[in-house]
């Protein structure tokens, strides 16, 4: 396979020079300061975890008793500790780790699908997870499989100052269509570390891939997701992105490429800035297919100390294409900072119609007169607005993915109060 | 008569509101008995809606003299949400539209604890919600849709007394009629044990009239209540010689 051992000795030979490049958004990070996560023990079921871990992964939509899923992948620090196909969907979804995946299709990973929709060298996080990978998931659904009950993956860091470099791949074979639900978080014990996570997707053609992602992370926590995705002729992806509680720093600049004719990208983006958290989010999508289609709404609160960044970007390249973002912020606190950055390009289009809305606010205060005067408490109307304004309306959207969400929604209601 | 019926429920004495820095109210007095319709009228940019927002509590209305008393409570002091956990309901002429909170929701908040399904079913139907209690409330919302929105929520919230600002504005003919029956279903509702409900009503055209029976009517000129009576009669009178002549009309009961 000499192919195979070129590209391996390309990725670590570009990673190896990107090792000191700082990323271009968010605070740069001292990458020597983390331990390697260490290997954690298998398990024969997910009902054996402590409860602790149960509830964590509880909290981020991962749901340990399995019901209403058809697959799930549990990863505890660097240790692929279980996964299980639901027998019903046997032969129609592959879930293993990425490590398996390597070893069981070298030539087709390392041809299509590992390092080719986000580069090695695009920074020091990137380089650093293709130098000292520590797994990550592979999910790939077979063509004209559709498969309606989500699929779940946790990534559980368990240790304190670790860096978890998972590398995770979702392909979703021509007409597919998946719900993914990846939930990320810490146990209740660990303070501070990394979580550097490498996701390629690839969205064959006529499929649907529906990612939600439910971040929890703590106060000293630094957390630093490179996302790149393809979509093909008629392919759909949705993001659908949360993240409700502190964390120390995030940096995620997601990048959609819609190469393929009429295909569509969907970005649902709802930050909640606490303490005092830094978080830089935001997306991009290029318009290359005749047809293509884009939207990226987020809805940002910052509260407290916290400093969000809410960036969009649509690049029309394509001379009939159409995207829209729309990004709105709720500042609660006078020591908070928002910024909502749109960008838009048309590249050799003129025909490219690309459009924004960006708005920054408080809360109107006759909207918390209007709800007063129907006898609800100021505080509690305050916080009823805002988990309205994040709660967004997602079409689509699975039950199972909608139920996590609200549950998200509600826990961090119930915390403002 | 039975004298509970007659226990003011409302009262307010020599009240002087400025806003912004100036003043539009300049002496009311105006007391609202259990069971009563009121009707305030008067031209637009004589202090009725400030009447109204003052007594609902909302901020930048300052009184600087006088009192309004509720239930014998001095409402000074009270927030807008106590003031509606006292009793006090109001139909706004412009609600604002809240991004994220359904109708349904609103209504749940404003019917209080408990499980309002069969509340809600009959509302759905009475007012015809369907296509609306899961929107966002006023988002969006027709003139009539938005009055059916803020009348469905008065009748979950049940209050001693509802104030209405202008509920026929913006509102085409079929809806006034289904306005009309919400707040007659509002106002007339018996409540065991206790007298029926009271409203105020604020209105410059009159046309609610000709749905709601209301008991008395006053005219709000230059800051004070000018003139008050049978409010068909000074309905008709304003029509013939405007409100500039409400001070000295011969069917004035002042």
């Amino acid at each position: 396979m000499p192919d195979v051992e070129a590209r391996k000795t390309e990725i670590h030979r570009l990673a190896e020079v990107a090792a000191d490049k700082p990323a271009t958004y968010g605070p740069d990070l001292d990458l020597g300061s983390f331990d390697v996560a260490a290997d954690a023990k298998s398990v024969e079921s997910l009902e054996s975890l402590n409860k602790q871990t149960k509830e964590a992964a509880l909290d981020i939509g991962f749901d340990t008793t399995e019901d209403d899923r058809s697959g799930s992948y549990f990863q505890m620090d660097r240790s692929p500790i279980y996964r299980k196909v639901e027998q019903m969907f046997d032969n129609k979804l592959e879930i293993m780790s990425t490590e398996e995946a390597l070893a069981l299709y070298p030539e087709l990973m390392y041809e299509k699908y590992y390092w080719r929709n986000v580069a090695p060298d695009k920074d020091k996080y990137t380089a650093q997870v293709a130098l000292t990978r520590t797994e990550g998931y592979f999910i790939r659904v077979k063509a004209g499989q559709k498969i309606d009950k989500p699929i779940q993956a946790c990534l559980f860091v368990s240790e304190n100052n670790v860096s978890q470099n998972v590398h995770s791949i979702i392909i979703l074979e021509e007409g597919a269509e998946a719900n993914v639900l990846t939930g990320c978080t810490i146990h209740p014990k660990v303070r501070n570390g990394l979580h550097a996570g490498i996701s390629e997707f690839y969205v064959g053609k006529g499929a649907k891939l529906t990612f939600t992602m439910i971040h929890n992370w703590s106060e000293d926590f630094h957390v630093r997701p490179r996302t790149g995705v393809t979509v093909e002729e008629d392919g759909v992806y949705i993001s659908n992105y949360v993240m409700l509680r502190p964390v120390c720093s995030l940096q995620t600049f997601p990048v959609a490429r819609l190469i393929g004719d009429r295909s569509r990208a969907v970005f649902n983006s709802i930050v909640y800035g606490l303490d005092d958290s830094y978080v830089d989010i935001g997306s991009e999508t290029s318009l290359e297919g005749a047809g293509t289609r884009s939207e990226a709404v987020a809805r940002t609160v910052s509260a407290d100390r916290s400093t969000i960044y809410s960036r969009g970007r649509l690049i029309g390249r394509n001379n009939d294409c159409k995207a829209h973002l729309d990004c709105r912020g709720i500042v609660q606190s006078e020591s908070s900072t928002q910024w909502a950055i749109p960008d838009l390009a048309s590249v050799g289009a003129p025909g490219a119609e690309l459009s924004h809305e960006a708005a920054i606010s408080p809360i109107a205060a006759e909207e918390i007169y209007y709800l007063m005067s129907r006898g609800v408490p100021k505080d509690e109307a305050i916080s009823m607005i805002t988990r309205g304004f994040l709660d967004l309306d997602i079409p689509g959207l699975p039950p199972a993915l909608r139920r996590q969400i609200d549950k998200a929604l509600e826990e961090t209601a119930k915390e403002s109060m | 008569m039975d004298l509970d019926r007659q226990q003011p429920l409302l009262v307010i004495e020599n009240l002087h509101v400025a806003v912004g820095g100036s003043e539009v109210l300049r002496g009311i007095n105006l007391s609202i008995n259990e069971g009563e319709t009121h009707v305030l009228l008067g031209p637009n940019g004589g202090g009725k809606t400030t009447l109204l927002n003052t007594i609902v509590g909302l901020p930048g209305y300052r009184i600087t003299q006088g009192s309004i008393t509720f239930k014998g409570t001095d409402l000074a002091d009270l927030e807008i949400d106590e003031r509606a956990r006292l009793g006090i309901g109001v139909a706004f002429q412009r609600p604002p539209a809240v991004r994220g909170i359904k109708l349904r929701q609103l209504i749940e908040v404003a019917a209080g604890e408990g499980d309002h399904e069969v509340l809600l079913a009959d509302l759905i139907g009475d007012l015809s919600l369907l296509k609306m209690v899961d929107r966002d409330v006023n988002m969006g919302f027709s003139g009539g849709e938005m009055k059916r929105s803020e009348m469905a929520q008065l009748i979950a919230q049940a209050p001693e007394l509802t104030l209405f600002d202008e509920p026929e504005s913006g509102v085409d003919l079929d809806n006034i009629a289904v306005v009309g029956k919400a707040m007659n279903r509002l106002l007339k509702a018996e409540r065991v044990g206790k007298g029926t409900r009271a409203g105020l009503i604020v209105t410059h055209t009159g046309h609610i009239l000709e749905y709601v029976n209301a008991d008395i009517g006053h005219v709000l000129y230059n800051g004070k209540l000018a003139c008050k009576g049978n409010p068909l009669d000074l309905i008709g009178e304003i029509g013939k010689h405007g409100y500039g002549k409400c001070v000295e009309c011969a069917i004035c009961q002042m």
